[in-house]
Parts: structure tokens; sequence; C-alpha cells
């Protein structure tokens, strides 16, 4: 029954469907409790006691982090959706969340370095943690590239799913490597983030933010996989017509106008 | 089985020094970065024997990647590769075949050839023996991580550029441990022998997942 129930949600067309009738009441759930989440972040939590107020970008940075994680775990399920059950909507999937998850580890970097200006001294220290989101982050990079280079989406997305599963067996190593190099190459003197318990009074409103960014990425995932659909749908067409076009012109010759000479380029 | 993989090794070495090989020339390209260096960086031997295996080791990364685009392009383009596909000898064998021949045209020479270019940058004796050793260890890494992105780009013309944006951020860790273990030699906190075996340990796990993705690759690009 579940299976069942799994294969009608993920039929492109009956996706469209429900997608369309979701996403709006998630981007307003999302709105809702990014709004409650910086209220609380602005006003109702208490500066800390030695970072003072710039704790507040803390608010912002772990969920990107999480975020930036979280997508590249769908990007490895889709690439697995796609390699064995060679699934569209997990082609789709994997080609939505690349730009959000690279989105979302690029906004975690460049809080974290406005956080580190202040707390460090500079905006950017080899640390290890920061180290390997850059990593995660040219790894996303790669996979983007990819994605725009080869022009069959079929193709692209076995490429780009292999791509991705090697990308997910190399990033513990890469997170372990860079962990052994940062120790090997500097103290660990700087200030930990998390190192003590965090107090309740910090912790709630941080997991709220990290609640509402993570709809907010579904959200944002489900809007980006329904352009992606519509997308391929519109370059089929195209090359439907340009074919039509084409099969007109072997047999009538007729000169054709200037707006079926640009779809039959644009194919 | 074994009859066809070396039959396969010994066609890509005599391609290999046939045909103008890219392991003279990839070995080329190490010996002008390794020059480059000390342009950048002034001439004091004191700097340049101190950063001298890391200097080695980016260097040899980036000659790693000039000569991969070339190890299933060359193929792809007259063909070989689909009767080397339709062949009875499963794809994983031919992928093995291929990149083992590419590291021994490629990776092997820059081994050899790194303590001669550590007389460059004033390496002592001893971290070039080290140097040349975690190259010899560590190059295959290179090689079986640069020929998933081979793989994956050698139907796409000038593949070159995305093959290198797609394949750095996994060469990491190798460069990361071929560097720390070569400075270890050199007298560290940590023992010589505990990067070295982690190095050996990336080049396994390399050649176990490079080989699988890299045959995947070829055969789902059909």
């Amino acid at each position: 029954m579940w299976t069942a129930l799994w294969h009608r949600l993920a039929h492109p067309g009956h996706f469209l469907r429900w997608s369309g009738a979701a996403t709006p009441w998630l981007a307003g759930l999302s709105a809702l409790l990014l709004a409650a989440g910086l209220y609380l972040t602005w006003f109702v939590v208490p500066p800390d006691y030695q970072q003072g107020e710039t704790v507040r970008i803390m608010y912002i940075h772990v969920p990107a982090a999480w975020l930036g994680v979280f997508f590249y775990g769908a990007m490895s399920l889709s690439a697995i959706g796609t390699l064995v059950w060679r699934h569209p909507l997990a082609d789709v999937a994997q080609r939505a969340a690349a730009p959000i998850g690279a989105a979302f580890t690029l906004i975690c970097l460049v809080t974290g370095s406005l956080w580190g200006k202040p707390m460090w001294g500079t905006y950017w220290v080899w640390d290890a943690r920061l180290t390997s989101m850059l990593v995660l982050f040219l790894i996303y990079c790669g996979i983007i590239a990819l994605w725009r280079t080869i022009e069959d989406p079929n193709r692209a997305a076995r490429a780009i799913a292999i791509l991705t599963l090697v990308g997910a067996v190399n990033l513990p190593i890469i997170k372990f490597s860079v962990n052994w190099w940062s120790t090997l190459h500097q103290p660990a003197s700087i200030l930990r983030m998390g190192g003590s318990t965090i107090d309740p009074s910090m912790l709630y409103p941080l997991l709220e933010m990290i609640l509402a960014f993570t709809v907010l990425g579904v959200t944002l995932h489900l809007y980006s996989m329904r352009t992606e659909i519509l997308r391929r749908r519109v370059r089929v067409l195209t090359i439907r017509e340009a074919e039509r076009l084409d099969a007109g012109a072997a047999t009538a010759s007729i000169v054709t106008s200037p707006r079926a000479m640009t779809v039959g380029q644009g194919a | 089985m074994i009859r066809v993989f070396a039959a396969l090794v010994r066609r890509d070495l005599r391609l290999a020094s046939r045909v103008g090989g890219s392991g003279a020339l990839s070995l080329v390209f190490f010996l002008m970065i390794v020059a480059l260096v000390p342009f950048a960086l002034g001439p004091d031997l004191n700097l340049l024997s101190r950063i001298g295996p890391a200097i080695l080791w980016l260097s040899a990364v980036l000659a790693t990647l000039i000569g991969l685009d070339r190890i299933f392009q060359a193929d792809e383009e007259d063909g070989s590769l689909d009767l080397m596909t339709a062949s009875p000898a499963p794809l994983e064998l031919v992928v093995l075949a291929k990149v083992l021949a590419h590291w021994l045209t490629t990776g092997l020479p820059l081994a050899l050839a790194s303590p001669l270019f550590g007389l460059l940058v004033a390496l002592s004796p001893t971290a070039m023996a080290a140097t040349a050793l975690t190259l010899l260890i560590g190059t295959p890494a290179l090689t079986f991580i640069g020929a998933v992105g081979a793989a994956l780009t050698a139907s796409i013309r000038r593949g070159g550029l995305i093959l290198a944006i797609v394949v750095i951020p996994l060469m990491i860790p190798v460069l990361i441990f071929g560097v720390s273990a070569a400075e270890a030699a050199l007298g560290g906190t940590v023992p010589f022998a505990t990067p070295l075996t982690i190095l050996g340990a990336l080049s396994l796990i390399a050649a176990v997942v490079g080989t699988l993705a890299s045959a995947a690759a070829l055969r789902w690009s059909e």
C-alpha cells in the first residue's frame, strides 16, 4: 500500500499536482516560522557573556550549515534513485537540490567569516570545520558545473549521480583528513562554539530556526523541482516542434518564419 | 582474464610510447611548476627546503591533472572504447588496465623523477627519499580519482577544465596525507608510518571506488 502511494506521489504528473497544492502552504509556514525565529533571535535571546551580540549570527549560521549537509544527503538519495530505478523524478530532485545546497553552504561560509571577524580578528581561519565546509562548497560547484556541461538531461543525471555518490563516499574521508591536517598545523586554541552545553534560552530558538530553515529548504526544493519539470517539458516540446518543422520543410519547402527559425535553433 | 588485462596494459603502454606520450609531457609540466615556485617565493633555499615536499606534491597533483583527460577520450574518439565495452571482458577490468597503464606512464615517472627535482628546492636526502616514497604510494590514488572524472567527461568536448573542477576537491585528502607523511619523515610530532599507511589506504580505497565508478560512468554514458 505504501509503495503504491509512493509511486503515485512520485509520478511527475501527480507530483506537479500535489506539490502545486502544497507549496503555497509550505511557503506560508516557512515564512511564519522564519518570522518567529528571527523575532526570537533579535529580541528574546540574551547576548552571550563572551561573544556579546555576535552570537545572534549563529542562528543563521548553524541552520545554513545543517541544510548544506542535508541537501547533499538528499542529492545522494536521489542519485541512488536515478541509478537503481532510473526514476525521472529522482533526476529532477537531484538537479534541483544542487544549487540550493550550494547556496546554503555559501551562506554558512559567509556568516561564519562575518562572525569570525570580531571573534577571531580575521575573516578566515583554516579551521577544520570551515575548511570542510569550503570543500563541500567546491564539490557542489563541480556538480553544478557538470550539470551545465552535459546537455542531454538523462545522461547528465546518470553521470552526476555517479559523481555525487563518489563525493558521498569521499566526504567522511575529507572531513577526517581535514581534521587531521588542522590539528597538525595549528594548536586548538580558537574559541569553540558549542563547546560547553548551550543554555536552554539559546537552544530552543536555535532549534526553532533549524526547523524554519528546513521547511524553507524543502519548499525551495519543491519549487525548483517544479520549475525543472516544466523546463524539461518545454525542452521536449521545442524538440518536437523543430522535428515537425523539419518534416514540413522536407515536403513543402516553405520558407520558415523567423519564429520557427528561433525555435529550431533553440533545440 | 589475465591475458586480456595484460594485452590492454601492453597496448596502452605501446600507444603512450609511440604517440609522443602525455607521460613525458606531464613530467616536463611537473618540472616547470617546480621551477616556477622559486620565482614566486624568492630563491631563499632555507624556505624552499622547508616547503619542498609541499611544492613537489602540489606539482604532482597538477601534473596528474594534465594528462588525465586522455585516459578514455582518445579511445572514445576513435571508437575503440565501444569495442572494449562490447567485449566479453568486464568493463571494470578494462578500466583497471587502462588506469594502471596511465599510472605507469605518468605517476610512476613522476615519483621516480621527484628526487631529482627535489635538488632544485634543496631537499635533504631523507626528505627526498620520503617524498619519492609518498609520491610512489600516493599517485595511484590521484590517478584513480582522476579516472572517475575522465570517465564522466570522456564524451564532452573540451572536458579538461570541467574534469579538473570535478576532481580537485576529491584529491584533497591525498594531498594532505602525502605532504604530512613527507614532512613527518623530517621530524615532527607524528611518526612517519601513520600518515604513510593512511596514504596507502587512500590509494586502495581510490582503486576500488575509482574503478567501479569509472566503469559505471562509461557504461551509462551510452
